[in-house]
Formats: structure tokens, C-alpha cells, sequence
């Protein structure tokens, strides 16, 4: 069952802390040698920016005042060449770095995606597509930033910072230090807001995701939407969620804006007290006026990168938001996964048991209770019982789509829970009832079923189902383009091409779930047919309502609440005068009608 | 330029919010202007000047100007951020219902990925650009104006020589300019198809894991994922060959006023005092020439953000209502079809059709996979148009219907069904907001539906995901019955409704709904004889045509594909007779 609902809010487990934040920066590990590169030339190009003062002072203090013009053209040039390399360095970081954060980016991403793969069924089940989207790629993107400018910039702003404060020192230790009194001030700043800066952010990012998820699932959902005329109450939701937004924005923004006044009140109180004590300073001769021009030069020199510093926690707050959810995504172990010491299941002759198995979502609900059966290789079974009774539940457990809370599924003798899951399912062919089909062509994705496989085998494929003869009608015929959910296609051209995927796998083990549900009769008969050679020496498992195919089969199983009660072949099931009897003669009053 | 224009036109929207915000601006850059006058007055009167009297004055003035400058630095942001969330909030609004008017064909031809992304990162865009980009833009516009102007009231040959590399910095921005624009729409296309990659990888997560082809998607991602890295490397690119650059030149500034200023105040043509000044004046110059180059940046972005969010907006929807379109109070449920053929595209998908269904019949279709049975739905929804001749509903054409009208009349179970990420009895409320439990537990009966939802874990209040996840075919079938019937409409269409449905639920089902189709247009499209037999009349389809029709008495009679399949259905009866004997 569903988890959470578009509208309710996602919590987190972890929140932020020191630990994700050392993560995140591991993913800068493999690019630690361009880093030092570009801190390097960021470095050299800070020092040239924090020439700048120091010249105006030496040409104040020995050339333009005695009209030595050589020295001031020297003190130019030397300037001159100060912002070149100041040029060249941010070229060279720029190239640089902008690389790097978009390859982190690319990882991250890349990661995420591969790790959803893992997953099972049960957390696809339990979340709302849209959300499981957006972490990937708009809190990835939210990202950008802060990696591929962020990062170096702060570093940058330390060293300037640290430059700054030593070439003041060297100017004049004592003024420094009281420049540099107010900053504990700042400090005492930043550690009452952050943490419920962050928490805001943390609200904004929880909010986008509810909205972004109901977009996602009324993009898709559009076609009901103008059926049953519901546009207004989905955009009135729609308003609300997007409102929401607004307003946790907002809340943020009102915390996260207090930074700014506060630095500016606090860097012109430690100005002021530059000029107050280095007046007095000036009268007891302990300065020059060339120095103490200098330093006030200097002290706004000091408050820009601490501005910076500033803003960059703040983003870093804001960017934390999303890393918190990326990490959360990134942690979730899959429940279904190989084991570690998995081993390759060999070519399967397709025997399979269910050993004493029980299975649920909610222990409260169980789905199977007792499940035990032998199928032996290339028989075919029917699985017949009411709607809800557990028959896909056992197909899927066939395939380790779910694992058995109690008792193990057999796979000529091999657990397959022991078994890595690639080599498991890559010889089962499975038709699901939802038959989804990818956008591309129609090749393409019948092709699905086996990568490697010719045209001719495609083709083949898609005739023993009759699906070639619609597809043939079509445009481009095999290479017509089919959209999102073949949305162009009935549904029984969806379940054919399904079906051809399917047999294209050539599995030993043929799932097929109402394969044939949507399809007319005189199709399905056609198809019956090819089916009967199809499943000649394979096993396969049939969930249908159609009589003939269930007559046909080896053996029927009947499922209900949760346990087969009965089994056997029609005539056994029939004489027994059981559950399928009483089945088999309800359905006698409906053909009669006919 | 255009569409910049049209994002202020959002901004316009919020006027007040927005001049108060660039009037604390100016306060803000007026009050930064001052503070260098402060610094030179205490350098050349308190500290060269030895006037201590004015220290205390100047000091207060500076703390104070810096709390003004503080609060003007709250409020600009605050009410930014403010206008920028409103321009956001109207523009998802305006897209979501545009989006909401389109027709099928539209959500056929274009991505749930790529809409995504326009709805998400292109909003995005705009919105960094109402939130910061017009700040940076005026911001260093005035600071550039303003500078320029006191530096000239301080010295005009020495402001000339700061103001002789703005040529050279112009003309290279101009050029950044074009390099930089079709970066970033490369950039937007493709974090779309980025979206769009993802998205159908979760979608479909159920066929990649049964056909274990993670390693396969992963490639596919892979591709899209290099690719988006690669056009971001180029833009930065771009960016790395024009902004040091002009950074540099927009530096030379400040070089060329040591030299000539050191020289002028060496002859006596200025004090030092003003030469400090001005060299404190001149990061104000230098900043905003060296900010061109973000300015284009921001304003780039939010171009080719803007370009993809307007087109969305733009597109127009090809089933629109017409002027004063047909709103009846009462709704007879008389269906005519003449004539109607229907394409989608060069396909052909109906061809002269002809129904005449008068209210309270029931008609039910009948043919192979892609005969055309939905398409006839399809037509008389209005969800796409026809290509030639008509479909009548009362006597009027439904494309002179009112849409909503029309639609809000006709009760339909689409064959894929499709249930939200809510509660069961939210998925039937859907198809009337309006009504009590107790409707919905009654419509659920007549599903047949209501024994299973009594046994989920919190009956109706369980929550049931997109594509109804966690529910059979049947059981979301039936959901999907009770969601039409709640509606309580006049004309009833179920399309395979009952596909995944066992005979014996299927009977029940119809029995029900026998008694709800009296008085209603009951379209029924099936595969089973047993669906369509009661039909008032059953009409077979072949390619888009017609090829058989009457009732269930008449067709069987008549010996052709119908009988075909009746016979063929009837064989399981002779198979019963047969088991029968061993009964």
C-alpha cells in the first residue's frame, strides 16, 4: 500500500549534520588534485587582489607626493601585471572548476539512478512517482551551485580573509585585532539562526516535492481529469500545494534574510572602532597616515569575504535541504537483493516449488497463508480464484519481485533467494497485466525481451502472438513510433506486443497474468493456438478467466484466501465436485444465458 | 528581448511590492555612495585635518547609515523574493489550466518528462532572475550612472580616463551575448530529456525489473546524464573565454587612475584626499562593468527559460469550446453518429460510421484488437475530433457543445485504467465530489466492489497508488465502474470494463447494472458475448467499419463474424455439456 499520499509531507530520517556534508564533499575525492590546482590559482589571484590597496599605499607614501614618476609608473605596472594574472587564474578556475561540479553533479546523479534500480517493488509501491523524481533531478540540480562555484569561493574567501588579516598584522597588529573584534559578534549571529534556517528550508524543499509529485501524477492522469471534468478541484489542490510553497518560502526567507543587516551593523561598528583607535593611535606616532589610509582600505577588504562567507552559509543551508534528501535516497537499502555470496543460477529446466511459504504486506493482512507446491518442468498451470485471492502475489514470487516473509520458492532445487537476481529473471519471460510500453519504436520494445535479438527474431516473435498483422497495417510498421504508455495503441495491442516481448525472452519459465484480457476472441483463439506450441516444454503459469485456456492447462490450482485449496487437471477438479466444480457450474449458468 | 518584457509584465502584476523593493535599492546604493565621502572626510579633515570635533558625527553617521542600509537590505530581498514567488505562483497556475484545456493529441505528441521540466527547472530559471536578476540589473545600473556622475563632479579628466575602457567591455559582452544564448536553450532541452528519461524509468520500473534490463536503462541514462554534462562544460565554456576577459579590461580602470591621478596630484591638480576618494568610488564603476558579464548571464537563462515556459502557455488547444457553445440544463442522452470517419494523423481510424442511439438504448461494439472501438469513444468525448461527417448528441453537433457539458454528461470507464495516489473512496468521489459515503458505498455495491474494499486494511479510507498499485486488474477495474457510475450520467460508456474480471463478478456487475442503465445511453465495447448480448444493438467493427449490426437474435442468425465468435465462446458451452455428462 501506499506510504504517503501526494499531500503528505515526506520525513526525513537523517537530518543534516557534519557527516552528509563530509559525503557530499567525497565526492570531490577523485578531483583533489584540480581543486589544489584551482585553490592554488585562486590563492595567487587573491594576493593580486589584495595588491591593490598596499600600491595605492606605497605610491601615496614615496612617489606622488614627491613626484617621482618613474616609481609611480613601476607601482602601475606592477599593477598592471597583478590583474593580469589575476585574469589568467580565474580563466583557468573557471575552466576548471565548472568541470568538476558538473562531473560531481553527473555522479550524483548517476548514482541515484543506479541505486533506485536496486530497489524493489515494495518501495516503488509505497511512493508517488513524482517524488522519487525529483530528488533526482531538481534536488540534484539545486546542487549546482554550490559545487561548482561554491566551494572554491568559500576556500577562496578563507584565504583571502587569512592574507588580508596577515598584511594587516604586518601593517599594524594592534588595529588588526580590533578590526577584527566584532566578528565573534557575527559568529554569535550565525549559530542563533542556522538551525532553524535550515529547518525552513528543509519545509520549502518538502513542500515542492509534494507539489511537483501531484503535477507529475495529473500530467499523467489527464485524460480522467477532462473525462469526469474534475479540472477545477485538481487545480484548486494544485493552487494549495504550489501555495504552500510560497508560504514556507517566505517563512525562510524571513530568517534567512537577517544575515545581511546584520553583517552590515556589525562590520561599520568594527570600522568605526578602526577610526576611533587608530586616531588615538596616530597621536601616540604608533601609525603613519599612509598606514592608517591603508588599513581602512583594507578593513572593508576583510568584510567582503566575510560577507561572503555569510552568504555562502546561508546557501549552504538552502543546498543542505536537498542533500539531506539525496543522502536519505541514496541510504534506502533495497529489500530484495543479491546476496553476497549469490551465485549464477545455472540453465533452469524449469521445475518449481513453494516450500511451505506465507506471505504479506501487513501482518494483520496476510496475502498467502500456506502455500506449498511442486510444478514440474514444462507443465503448464492454471491459476484460477477469485479477484484478490493471491494469484499474481505467487507469480511475483516466482520472479522475486517480493520475498516470502516465511518459507522459500525453488527453482530446480535452487532457493532463489540464493541466486543473484539478474540470472534469476533473465530466464523467465513475464507478462504482466499492465502492460507498459516505452516510448520508441515498436521494435524497440519488443526487443526488450531480448537485447540481442535479430529483427527476423523480433518479428517472429510478434507473428506467434498475431501481432504482426496489426503492426505490419501500421505507418512505419515495425518502426512506428509509439509515445509514453503507447498511448496511440488499444490495450490489446499494448497486451500483444507484451506478449511478444515476453516469448522473445525465450524463457524457461512463462509468466503469463490476464495476458490476454483485452483481446478480442477471435485474436485470442489465434493465439491460443500458437500458445499450445509455445509452451511445449516450458513451465508456465497462466492467470486467466477463460475457460479453454484453463481447461487446457496440466494442472489447475484453485487460490483462495490466501491458500490453494484445491489441485488438479479439469476432469480430476471436475469429479471432485469442489470449489472449481461450483466454479465451473456458476460460469455453466452465465454461458447459458448465452 | 521580447520575452524579458513578458516576465516583467508578471512583475507588473505586483507593482507595489515591486517599486517599494527597487526604491530600498536606491535607498540602499544611495546610502552605499554616501559612505565614501564619510571615509574621505575623516581622512582628509579628522585624520590629515586634525578636526577630532567631527569624529563622533561622522562615526554615528556611518553606524547609523549602515542600520539603514541593513533594514533596506531586508526589505529589498524580502519583497523580491516575495514578488518572485507570486510570478511563480500565477505562472504555474496559468500553465497547469492551460495544460488542463489540452486535448489528447497534445498529451500524445508531448512528454510527461519534458513538461515536467518546463513546470520545474524552466519556472526555475525565471524565477532566479525575478529574484536576483532584475536586482543585479538595476543594482549595478545605478551604481554605474551614479558613480559616473559624482566621479565626474569630483574631476571630469580624471573620470573620462576611468570611463575610456567601457567601449571595449560593451562590445565584448555584446559578443558573450549571442555565444552564450543557444548554450543555455541547449542546456534546458536537455535536462528535459533528462526528465523525460527518468520519469519513464520509474514509470515502467515493473517491466525493467521482470525483464531485468536495470543494466540496460542504466546505459540509457548514462547517455543523457554524459550529455547534459558535456552542454553545461560548453556553456562554462563560454563563459571562461568573455568574463575574465572582461573583468580584466574593466580592471585596466583602476590601473590607469593610479597612474594619471598619482601624476595629477603630484602637479597639484588634485588633493590626495580626492584621489582616495575616487579610487574608493571606482570599485563602484569597476564592479558593475565586471557584473555585465553576470547580467547577460541571468538575463540568457531566463530567456531560454522564458521561451520554453511561454510556448507551453502558448500552444492553443485544438478542441476548444466555440463561441456560445450549447449548455443545456437537461440532457435527453440521444447519440447520433453520421458519417464519421476519424484519423490520427495519416492513420485512419474510422470510416463512415452510422449509430443511432436514442436515449436509454444500449449499444455495444464489438471487433478485433484495433478495429476502432475506442476511437468511437473517443469522437463522442470530444477527446479527439472527427476528420469528416458528425457526431450529434440531442440533436447538436458535440463540437458545438459545451466541452465541460458534454463531458460532464457521460460517465465513461476507459480501458487503462488509471486511479490517483489517494483513497479508494477519493478515486470513486472522483467522478462526483459531491456526493455522501453513502453514494459511494452504493455505487462500490453495484461495482461489485464493496466486498473487496471492506476487506482492505482501512476499507475505503486505504490509500491506493498511481496506476492503482496494490489492487488487481479487477479490483481497480471496478473502482474505476463505481467512479462512472457515481457520476450518475447520462450516457454511460464502458470500454472493456470487465476484462480482468472473472465470469462470475462479471454477471454480478451486470445484473447491477441493468437497473443503473434504464433511462441512460449505455455504450458497452466487450469481447465476451456475454457482455453484449442484451444489447438493443450490437454493432461489429472490422478496420474501422462496420460490418455487422443488429441484435444479438439477428446477428447470430446472419452467420458471420459474429456467430463466428459466438460460436466460438459457445464451444466452451459445448465443452461444459460435455464435462456436464462427467457432473
Amino acid at each position: 500500500m501506499l506510504k504517503n499520499r501526494i499531500i503528505d509531507d515526506e520525513e526525513l530520517e537523517k537530518p543534516f549534520d557534519k557527516e552528509q556534508f563530509k559525503r557530499l564533499m567525497g565526492y570531490m575525492k577523485p578531483y583533489g588534485k584540480q581543486v589544489i590546482i584551482t585553490l592554488i590559482l585562486m590563492m595567487v589571484a587573491a594576493v593580486c587582489g589584495l595588491l591593490g590597496p598596499y600600491f595605492l599605499q606605497v605610491a601615496i607614501d614615496n612617489y606622488i607626493e614627491v613626484a617621482d614618476y618613474k616609481g609611480l609608473t613601476i607601482i602601475t605596472l606592477l599593477f598592471l601585471a597583478t590583474n593580469l594574472i589575476n585574469m589568467v587564474c580565474m580563466k583557468q578556475r573557471v575552466y576548471i572548476m565548472s568541470s568538476v561540479g558538473q562531473k560531481i553533479l553527473y555522479r550524483i546523479r548517476q548514482d541515484l539512478f543506479e541505486h533506485i534500480q536496486t530497489l524493489s517493488f515494495t518501495f516503488y509501491d509505497s511512493r508517488p512517482a513524482g517524488k522519487i523524481l525529483v530528488r533526482i533531478i531538481n534536488d540534484v540540480n539545486s546542487l549546482g551551485d554550490l559545487l561548482t562555484n561554491g566551494i572554491i569561493n568559500v576556500l577562496t574567501d578563507v584565504f583571502t580573509l587569512i592574507i588580508a588579516i596577515v598584511i594587516m598584522a604586518y601593517i599594524d597588529a594592534r588595529l588588526t585585532l580590533v578590526t577584527l573584534s566584532t566578528v565573534p559578534l557575527l559568529l554569535l549571529l550565525v549559530g542563533l539562526l542556522k538551525r532553524r534556517i535550515r529547518q525552513r528550508w528543509q519545509e520549502v524543499r518538502k513542500k515542492s516535492s509534494n507539489m511537483n509529485a501531484y503535477l507529475h501524477e495529473n500530467l499523467a492522469g489527464m485524460r480522467v481529469t477532462q473525462a469526469f471534468v474534475r479540472q477545477k478541484e485538481t487545480r484548486n489542490l494544485y493552487n494549495d500545494l504550489s501555495g504552500d510553497i510560497f508560504t514556507t518560502w517566505m517563512h525562510a526567507i524571513k530568517l534567512n534574510n537577517l544575515f545581511w543587516p546584520g553583517i552590515e551593523l556589525i562590520a561599520a561598528i568594527g570600522i568605526a572602532l578602526v577610526y576611533i583607535f587608530g586616531l588615538s593611535f596616530l597621536d601616540t606616532g604608533a601609525v603613519t597616515v599612509g598606514v592608517l589610509v591603508a588599513f581602512t582600505g583594507y578593513v572593508w577588504r576583510i568584510w567582503q569575504p566575510i560577507n561572503n562567507l555569510a552568504n555562502f552559509y546561508n546557501s549552504l543551508l538552502v543546498a543542505m535541504a536537498s542533500t539531506e534528501r539525496i543522502f536519505e535516497l541514496l541510504d534506502t537499502k533495497p529489500d530484495i537483493k543479491d546476496e553476497p555470496d549469490a551465485y549464477e543460477l545455472p540453465e533452469i529446466k524449469g521445475e518449481v516449488r513453494f516450500d511451505n511459504l506465507e506471505f504479506y504486506y501487513d501482518p494483520e493482512k496476510p496475502v498467502l497463508k500456506h502455500v506449498d507446491f511442486t510444478v514440474k518442468p514444462g507443465e503448464t498451470i492454471a491459476l484460477v480464484g477469485p479477484t484478490g485471492a493471491g494469484k499474481s502475489t505467487i507469480v511475483n514470487l516466482i520472479s522475486r519481485f517480493y520475498d516470502p516473509v516465511k518459507g522459500r520458492v525453488l527453482i530446480d532445487g535452487h532457493d532463489i533467494k540464493k541466486v543473484t537476481l539478474d540470472s534469476l529473471r533473465k530466464q523467465m519471460g513475464v507478462m504482466l497485466q499492465d502492460s507498459f510500453i516505452f516510448s520508441g519504436t515498436i521494435m524497440d520494445n519488443i526487443r526488450y525481451g531480448k537485447l540481442d535479438a535479430t529483427d527476423e527474431e523480433v518479428i517472429n516473435a510478434a507473428k506467434a502472438v498475431h501481432a504482426h498483422e496489426f503492426i505490419s497495417k501500421m505507418e512505419k510498421g515495425y518502426y512506428t513510433e509509439v509515445n509514453e504508455r503507447g498511448s496511440k495503441l488499444s490495450q490489446g495491442q499494448k497486451q500483444l506486443i507484451s506478449f511478444a516481448r515476453a516469448l522473445l525472452a525465450d524463457p524457461r519459465i512463462l509468466i503469463l497474468d490476464e495476458a490476454t484480457s483485452s483481446i478480442d476472441t477471435q485474436t485470442e483463439i489465434l493465439v491460443q493456438k500458437g500458445l499450445e506450441r509455445l509452451l511445449k516444454g516450458r513451465t508456465s503459469f497462466v492467470i486467466a478467466h477463460r475457460l479453454s485456456t484453463i481447461r487446457n492447462a496440466d494442472r489447475i490450482m484453485v487460490v483462495d484466501q490466501g491458500t490453494i485449496i484445491e489441485s488438479g487437471s479439469h476432469d480430476e477438479l471436475l469429479e471432485k465436485k469442489g470449489v472449481y466444480y461450483n466454479l465451473y457450474k456458476a460460469q455453466y449458468k452465465y454461458l447459458n444465458a448465452v | 528581448m521580447f520575452i524579458i518584457k513578458r516576465i516583467l509584465g508578471y512583475v507588473g502584476r505586483y507593482k507595489g511590492k515591486a517599486i517599494a523593493a527597487i526604491t530600498l535599492l536606491i535607498l540602499f546604493i544611495f546610502l552605499n555612495m554616501i559612505s565614501p565621502q564619510i571615509s574621505r572626510s575623516i581622512i582628509d579633515d579628522v585624520i590629515r585635518g586634525g578636526k577630532r570635533e567631527l569624529l563622533p558625527i561622522l562615526i554615528i553617521a556611518t553606524i547609523v547609515i549602515a542600520a539603514i542600509k541593513g533594514i533596506a537590505l531586508y526589505f529589498r530581498g524580502y519583497f523580491f523574493e516575495e514578488v518572485s514567488q507570486s510570478c511563480m505562483y500565477d505562472l504555474r497556475n496559468e500553465m497547469f489550466t492551460h495544460l488542463q484545456s489540452q486535448s489528447f493529441t497534445y498529451f500524445d505528441n508531448n512528454r510527461i518528462g519534458e513538461l515536467m521540466s518546463r513546470m520545474t527547472g524552466d519556472l526555475e530559471g525565471i524565477r532566479a532572475f525575478i529574484a536576483g536578476g532584475i536586482t543585479i540589473f538595476i543594482e549595478n545600473f545605478i551604481y554605474f550612472v551614479g558613480t559616473t556622475i559624482i566621479l565626474l563632479y569630483m574631476n571630469v579628466k580624471l573620470a573620462l580616463v576611468s570611463l575610456a575602457v567601457l567601449p571595449f567591455v560593451a562590445w565584448l559582452a555584446m559578443r558573450f551575448d549571442t555565444r552564450i544564448r543557444p548554450a543555455f536553450s541547449a542546456i534546458r532541452e536537455q535536462q528535459a530529456a533528462l526528465n523525460t528519461t527518468t520519469q519513464e524509468n520509474i514509470a515502467g520500473v515493473r517491466v525493467v525489473k521482470a525483464f531485468a534490463r536495470e543494466d540496460f536503462e542504466i546505459q540509457k541514462f548514462e547517455k543523457e546524464n554524459r550529455l547534459n554534462l558535456e552542454k553545461n562544460v560548453n556553456s562554462a565554456r563560454i563563459w571562461a573565454k568573455y568574463f575574465p576577459l572582461m573583468d580584466f579590461i574593466s580592471g585596466l580602470c583602476a590601473v590607469s587612475v593610479l597612474w594619471f591621478g598619482g601624476r595629477m596630484v603630484a602637479r597639484g591638480e588634485i588633493s590626495l584626499g580626492t584621489l582616495v576618494a575616487f579610487n574608493n568610488y571606482l570599485w563602484m564603476l569597476i564592479s558593475p562593468m565586471r557584473m555585465l558579464g553576470w547580467v547577460i548571464n541571468v538575463m540568457e537563462q531566463a530567456v531560454s527559460s522564458g521561451e520554453r515556459v511561454f510556448n507551453v502557455l502558448d500552444t492553443g488547444s485544438i478542441v476548444v469550446d466555440k463561441e456560445n457553445p450549447y449548455d443545456p440544463k437537461e440532457v435527453q442522452g440521444h447519440v447520433k453518429f453520421e458519417q464519421v470517419s476519424l484519423h490520427y494523423g495519416d492513420h485512419q481510424a474510422l470510416n463512415n460510421i452510422n449509430i443511432d442511439a436514442p436515449a436509454g438504448k444500449t449499444i455495444a461494439i464489438m471487433g478485433a484488437t484495433g478495429a476502432g472501438k475506442t476511437s468511437i469513444i473517443n469522437a463522442l468525448n470530444r477527446f479527439y475530433d472527427v476528420s469528416e461527417g458528425r457526431v450529434l448528441v440531442d440533436g447538436v453537433d458535440v463540437r458545438d457543445w459545451k466541452l465541460n457539458t458534454l463531458r460532464g454528461n457521460i460517465g465513461i470507464v476507459m480501458q487503462d485504467v488509471f486511479l490517483f495516489s489517494a483513497t479508494i473512496e477519493e478515486n470513486i468521489l472522483y467522478g462526483n465530489p459531491n456526493a455522501t459515503r453513502e453514494d459511494v458505498i452504493k455505487a462500490a455495491k453495484i461495482a461489485a466492489a464493496h466486498d473487496f474494499i471492506m476487506e482492505m486494511p482501512q476499507g475505503y479510507d486505504t490509500i491506493v497508488g498511481e496506476r492503482g498499485m496494490g489492487l488487481s486488474g479487477g479490483q481497480k477495474q471496478r473502482i474505476a465502474i463505481a467512479r462512472a457510475i457515481i457520476k450518475n450520467p447520462k450516457i454511460l460508456i464502458m470500454d472493456d470494463c470487465t476484462s480482468a474480471v472473472d465470469m462470475e463478478t462479471e454477471y454480478a456487475i451486470q445484473q447491477a447494472l441493468k437497473s443503473v442503465m434504464e433511462g441512460r445511453t449505455t455504450f458497452i465495447i466487450a469481447h465476451r458475448i456475454s457482455s453484449v448480448k442484451d444489447a438493443d444493438e450490437i454493432i461489429v467493427l472490422d478496420n474501422g467499419e462496420i460490418v455487422e449490426r443488429g441484435t444479438h437474435d439477428q446477428l447470430v442468425k446472419l452467420g458471420g463474424k459474429y456467430f463466428e465468435i459466438y460460436s466460438q465462446q459457445y464451444k466452451d458451452f459445448e465443452e461444459f455439456k460435455e464435462d456436464r455428462q462427467v457432473m
